[in-house]
């Protein structure tokens, strides 16, 4: 098993925990951060599975494309923090619960 | 008492994983050699770091709607009602902070601009030199020198936040006027063309992070 294996194995399992979380989590905050585990899992096993080069130099193309997808993830978590803020602005929650709505 | 849906989003999550593990473990090797492709062609791109060079040139699409996606959720952010004047932090600063930043800010600004200028042979580049200014400014932020309500209704801001784009455009457009190819540099201006779109992306990536921080 070469190190790039393991490192795509990881990102599974960081996918199966972000997934999770999100699924069962309903405070808004934990729900952001298990996206981004759940994103950063994403990136390890595309870096994983992408050829290399060399042991040192990981394919410049999958840099480049995770490069482009952490500052997506990243302008997602801002906006989403964003909205989170202003909800609890709101109504003083940080949950989506449907029994909120019915108040 | 196991609760049915833990118990399902469980399994369900088990499941994938075991799939997805059992997947990567039997991936076929990758045909194909884009690395080998990148590294023949790194020469015509203007730039001499291949991450740089696929970033900017070669998959520069990708990175222009990257910019765009950074800036809308920028400007989604800044459309949110702002705060009220008596929910604002009227604490004063504290002195450390203060001291801090003014001692940060100009060394932040040399490092962005190293960072901006060396991407193009090692890495670094427009996005590395914007964390650093960002970093910067939330620092800013935080010692009360720079207040977000200051600018927040600034015409001038959301210029800031549309220039990167705007330029990327513009320049990817010129090109196309000279190659024929929305984005296809020319080689022989390609190190010029990057550096500029590279600027004004570190400065305008800068602002939408920093007016991400609430």
């Amino acid at each position: 098993m070469t190190s790039n294996v393991l490192y795509a194995l990881a990102g599974v399992a960081l996918i199966v925990m972000g997934l999770a979380a999100i699924s069962l989590q309903t405070h808004l905050l934990r729900r952001v951060i298990a996206f981004n585990i759940l994103g950063s899992g994403v990136f390890l096993v595309l870096l994983g599975v992408a050829p290399g080069r060399s042991a040192h130099a990981a394919d410049p193309i999958a840099q480049a494309l995770l490069l482009t997808g952490i500052v997506v993830a990243v302008s997602a978590t801002g906006l989403a923090l964003a909205l989170a803020r202003r909800l609890h602005r709101a109504t003083g929650g940080m949950t989506l619960d449907a029994d909120d709505d019915a108040r | 008492m196991i609760r049915l849906d833990v118990a399902v989003v469980a399994g369900g999550c088990v499941a994938l994983g075991v799939g997805l593990a059992a997947l990567v473990v039997g991936l076929p090797p990758v045909a194909g050699d884009l690395a080998g492709l990148v590294a023949s062609r790194v020469g015509d791109s203007g730039v001499t770091h291949p991450v740089t060079a696929v970033l900017l040139n070669f998959r520069a699409y990708d990175t222009l709607l990257e910019v765009a996606v950074l800036m809308i959720a920028a400007l989604a952010a800044r459309a949110l009602p702002a705060e009220q004047a008596e929910q604002r932090d009227t604490r004063p600063g504290s002195p450390v902070l203060e001291a801090l930043a003014r001692v940060a800010l100009p060394l932040a600004i040399l490092v962005a601009v190293h960072l901006l200028l060396v991407g193009a042979s090692r890495p670094g580049g427009a996005f590395h030199a914007a964390a650093v200014l960002t970093g910067a400014g939330v620092l800013l932020r935080l010692a009360h020198e720079l207040p977000a309500h200051a600018i927040a209704g600034e015409r001038r801001a959301s210029l800031l936040l549309v220039a990167g784009v705007a330029v990327f455009v513009a320049v990817g457009t010129g090109a196309a006027g000279v190659t024929g190819h929305f984005l296809g540099y020319p080689p022989a201006w390609a190190g010029e063309l990057i550096l500029l779109v590279e600027s004004v992306l570190a400065v305008s990536i800068a602002f939408a992070l920093w007016a991400l921080f609430p």
